[in-house]
């Protein structure tokens, strides 16, 4: 009888508990047997879909964070591997997307809004609701002040020059939507992503 | 692309030119190694350096940097006047028979229509030339002198060995062997596939350098089919998506496009962008604009916006300049008019050209936001980090917000890659701190201005204060309600001409082709229409089958259009419906199911016969592939040479002593900017900027692992350079433009090779990007310091391939 166990479907019976263990002692452990150490490490691991966040070929990634989904249980990515099922990438990953945990967790994430007031040399942090606030202030008094309504020649041109917006081509499209319906609709034509550089 | 990674694998031969995938796109680079193993396959790379690429390609040549024109437009007139090009194609899905205007010309380097003072063109003249029937006037023999088979002949002449030769530096044998081993590609079972990425686009003639690559796909018969196509492998992960959503100055969702200031009536908007055919029956897709217009209009402003009111035309902004691009945009900052800027997930002070200029430009705004994820250079450009960025911030008046962002990892949603695959995807951790999506962020700040304007009142407040906006939490719109509403749904119940109902409202739409045009569908992106329908989210589909084995796996995620993998696939087949060859076939004509069929969804009516006359490339109004692009560029029909702005040669040897003909005559370039150019006598290196393949951009000089393997700064230089400046591997060198310096540690490489152009030696200088003053590698200077601010004259993308500089022991 010959039986191809593969690293994922081992994966899974090793999770289906004691009956399946002698499975290895039979010899049907998965080819690479070495690995199956690490594999047990993230027997207990979430695992998520993902795609790679690096550059455009589009590489599908597996995420592994901490915790089994219960309630008041916070997700914590541990290790990104690659997609195995992937069409193009077929479970590899490169140089940079090799180093994807290092960004996740990288030191220099953001994590609280903060303001630099004029002529400052330091960050003061803020709420997120003072920092909206101001931001929501700076927008209307700039819109009020230098919205064009009508142009010189008397063309309507409902459009705002005096505020610009660079949207992220990292990004999800969901987030490029709304970007983009927002944006256009405050009247802002100064209004590019990457794809112009 | 207009094919996808995986085809690469059906490709004969693959030319990498403009791009450097096996470092910066090593795992679709794979498909190019299967290729090479499994097809027999031969990769030709052409590129100013020795790329890794290179290193396991069968045959490369050496290029200097800008001169892709000339090797392409040889090739064009070597194809032509060897014959060797696919015939039945040529003739049947090109316009090679068309006939154009006898007042179009071309002399001394310019084409007819040139405004010297304006650096533009009236393009009125490049047109075709249409006959009694309105259609465009055809000579099938290709004789007559102005077809455009017969022009392009003329055109591309002065592209002799010898010329191509002395412009681009690469040997006259190299080039006969290249251009033979292309050339062989125009049998019809067998195909070449064209991979360029940034290599081609960030130069002040990239949009012609991909025209070119085009023409050369079209004469050699490989657009539409497996194997084959032009392939622009791109840049980040979702730079596809946001083009194709129209975050662009000038562009809506779906590449619809904004009026500009003269277009006040809205019948005109859309009867010039609804493209009615000129040729006789064909498709012309594009001639059902305002449905997915008025689609669009119905999901922003719902039932504000009406057939009596135009759809809300008015409340769209128009434009009063062509592009409000970041290079004009920029160049307003530094002068004082604008007040705000928002950058998201964007690095401008690393990522635009001459960096003294974009400080300057952001030092003079009132306020400034910055959302990421990471501690951006441009979020700290106000603050003094020695002379990696030598600033005051006494002096720097700008409030700069910082917003911490969600990464990928905390985010659901779809990106989409370069071979336009909308994959999903999910949140796998919770974001740091009090970081939050874009989508939040967007959301709840447009709540506090819609309310700002609620209370107060002000200035047309009507597009906000009507913006759809029924997310079930409105300051959290979810990725899931976004996607369904960019997809779109039947308003109202939808009904054939029998008046039977064929889609019920509120029902997800399956595809664009059931957008209307009275105000019953809403659409937020017509592209996208199909990725989110009755059958629930298709992005996040995982059929990795491919029962044709082609490499074609239309069950893995979802691909716009209509989940088509290979564009004008309908050209895999000849005019009678079958395929060129047994080993190319891919989509064909069923007699028996009256009907195309075959691996992929068929780019083509599905229904319409061989018989019909319809040809492939469906968004044309001729219906076929254009040799001539009638009114599509803006500086030129054809691809021509011109120099980079910065060129150690100092005239175009196209058009030696004229010199409105050195550089491209229509790209745009402010007075202040071509005061910065530097001259070849001081600054004699040509020099390029490129990515290495353990960094992505400014991103992962934050990552520990990227950081470790490629800690600190570089420049290459060749041996001879070195040997010159009395350098050795280990130097520190320092590299000035005419704008400014930066300094790095020296490779001293004989990937670096000089070459002789004309009767001079030129050297090139490589100059990888990926530092900066925040992250944990060792701090590095930004190499924007050097590169010149002037763009592509169709996307004013800037010439980040192409400047000169001046190498020094540091």
């Amino acid at each position: 009888m010959a039986i191809n166990v593969t690293r994922r479907q081992f994966f899974k019976l090793g999770g289906a508990g004691l009956a399946s263990s002698s499975l290895a002692m039979m010899g049907f452990a998965p080819e690479p047997a070495e690995a199956s150490i690490r594999q047990f490490k993230l027997t207990h691991a979430k695992e998520t879909r993902n795609t790679c966040t690096y550059c455009s070929v589009g590489c599908g990634i597996l995420i592994y964070s901490n915790g089994d989904g219960a309630r008041n249980v916070e997700q914590n990515v541990f290790h990104i591997e690659g997609d195995p099922d992937h069409p193009v990438s077929r479970g590899s990953l490169c140089p940079k997307g090799a180093g994807l945990l290092d960004f996740v967790h990288s030191k220099g994430r953001l994590e609280y809004p903060q303001i630099r007031a004029a002529g400052s040399d330091q960050w003061q942090r803020v709420t997120w609701d003072e920092a909206l606030n101001r931001i929501a202030r700076h927008i209307k008094d700039d819109r009020d002040a230098n919205f064009v309504q009508r142009n010189s020649q008397g063309e309507t041109v409902n459009h705002w020059t005096t505020t610009g917006f660079l949207a992220a081509s990292g990004s999800s499209n969901e987030a490029g939507y709304i970007t983009h319906k927002v944006v256009r609709n405050l009247g802002m034509v100064a209004f590019d992503n990457q794809a112009r550089v | 692309m207009t094919n996808h990674w995986v085809d690469i694998r059906n490709a004969n031969l693959i030319l990498s030119m403009g791009g450097n995938s096996a470092e910066a796109h090593p795992v679709g680079f794979r498909w190019v190694t299967e290729a090479i193993e499994h097809n027999n396959a031969e990769l030709i790379t052409i590129d100013p350096r020795f790329t890794r690429t290179g290193a396991v390609a069968q045959d490369k040549a050496f290029i200097r940097t800008g001169t892709d024109i000339a090797f392409l437009g040889g090739l064009i007139s070597f194809l032509i006047e060897t014959d060797q090009i696919q015939h039945e194609y040529v003739l049947n899905y090109t316009d090679a028979a068309l006939v154009v205007r006898a007042d179009f010309g071309f002399e001394d380097g310019i084409f007819s229509g040139y405004d010297e003072s304006a650096r533009s063109y009236d393009k009125q003249s490049w047109m075709y030339e249409m006959g009694d029937d309105g259609f465009a006037r055809r000579d099938e023999s290709l004789q007559n002198p102005r077809c455009v088979y017969q022009l392009v002949r003329e055109h591309y002449a002065r592209y002799t060995p010898d010329m191509v030769s002395s412009i681009t530096g690469i040997p006259v044998d190299t080039i006969d062997r290249i251009w033979r081993k292309i050339a062989a590609t125009a049998v019809p079972d067998r195909t070449m596939t064209i991979l360029y990425a940034l290599g081609w686009t960030q130069h002040s003639i990239g949009s012609q350098i991909i025209r070119a690559a085009a023409m050369v796909q079209l004469l050699l018969g490989n657009m539409g089919l497996p194997g084959g196509g032009v392939n622009a492998l791109r840049g980040h992960s979702n730079i596809q998506g946001l083009t194709d959503l129209g975050l662009l100055s000038q562009l809506l969702p779906g590449y619809m496009s904004l009026a500009n200031a003269k277009e006040q009536d809205y019948a005109a908007y859309i009867d010039k962008r609804a493209k009615q055919p000129t040729v006789e029956g064909q498709i012309s897709y594009w001639q059902h604009y305002e449905k997915f217009h008025v689609s669009l209009m119905k999901s922003w402003y719902g039932d504000a916006a009406t057939e009596g009111n135009d759809w809300c035309y008015e409340w769209l902004p128009k434009l009063e300049r062509p592009l409000y691009d970041v290079l004009d945009t920029f160049e307003r900052m530094s002068k004082g008019e604008l007040n705000g800027y928002f950058c998201q997930g964007f690095n401008p002070l690393a990522s635009f050209p001459d960096r003294a200029k974009v400080t300057r430009a952001l030092s003079s705004l009132k306020y400034l936001v910055v959302m990421d994820p990471l501690n951006t250079e441009t979020s700290e450009f106000w603050k003094n980090y020695g002379e990696y960025n030598d600033v005051d911030p006494s002096q720097i008046d700008t409030e700069v917000f910082r917003l911490p962002t969600c990464c990928f990892a905390e985010d659901d949603g779809s990106i989409v890659n370069s071979a336009r695959w909308l994959q999903w995807h999910w949140a796998a951790q919770p974001p740091p701190g009090e970081a939050r999506p874009d989508t939040r962020i967007m959301g709840e700040l447009f709540m506090k201005v819609r309310q700002l304007y609620l209370d107060e009142g002000g200035v047309f407040p009507d597009p906000i204060v009507n913006l759809t906006w029924d997310y079930r939490i409105p300051s959290e719109p979810k990725a899931e309600e976004l996607a369904r509403e960019f997809n779109g749904r039947a308003l109202e119940d939808l009904t054939d001409e029998e008046g039977n109902v064929t889609r019920r409202a509120n029902e997800q739409l399956p595809g664009f082709a059931e957008l209307t045009a009275d105000g019953k569908t809403a659409a937020g992106c017509w592209i996208f229409t199909g990725c989110w329908t009755e059958d629930g989210n298709l992005m996040a589909r995982r059929d990795n089958s491919d029962p044709y084995g082609t490499g074609n796996t239309l069950g893995w995620a979802w691909a716009w259009p209509m989940n088509r993998r290979v564009l004008y696939n309908r050209a895999s087949a000849d005019v009678q419906g079958r395929p060129w060859g047994p080993n190319k076939a891919f989509i064909w004509w069923s007699s028996e199911q009256s009907r195309w069929i075959g691996a992929d969804v068929p780019d083509f009516p599905v229904q319409s016969p061989p018989s019909r006359g319809q040809m492939p490339f469906i968004m044309q109004p001729e219906g076929v592939g254009h040799l001539f692009a009638a009114q599509s560029m803006v500086d030129g029909p054809f691809p021509e040479h011109y120099e980079p702005f910065e060129s150690p040669v100092p005239q175009n040897l196209l058009h030696p002593g004229k010199e409105r003909a050195r550089n491209n005559p229509a790209a745009r370039i402010f007075d202040g900017d071509r005061a910065a150019l530097g001259r070849p006598e001081d600054f004699p290196h040509a020099a390029t900027t490129y990515r290495l393949t353990e960094h992505f951009h400014y991103w992962t000089k934050h990552a520990e692992l990227n950081a470790i393997v490629q800690p600190q700064q570089f420049v290459e230089i060749g041996e001879g350079l070195a040997a010159d400046i009395g350098v050795v591997a280990g130097d520190w060198v320092k590299v000035i433009s005419n704008r400014g310096f930066i300094k790095a540690v020296a490779v001293v490489t004989k990937r670096m090779r000089p070459m002789m152009i004309g009767d001079k030696q030129v050297h090139h200088v490589g100059i990888p990007l990926h530092w900066g003053f925040t992250g944990v590698a060792k701090k590095g200077y930004l190499v924007n310091a050097l590169t010149p601010f002037v763009g592509d004259a169709n996307t004013q993308t800037p010439e980040y391939k192409s400047f000169t500089v001046r190498v020094e022991k540091a």
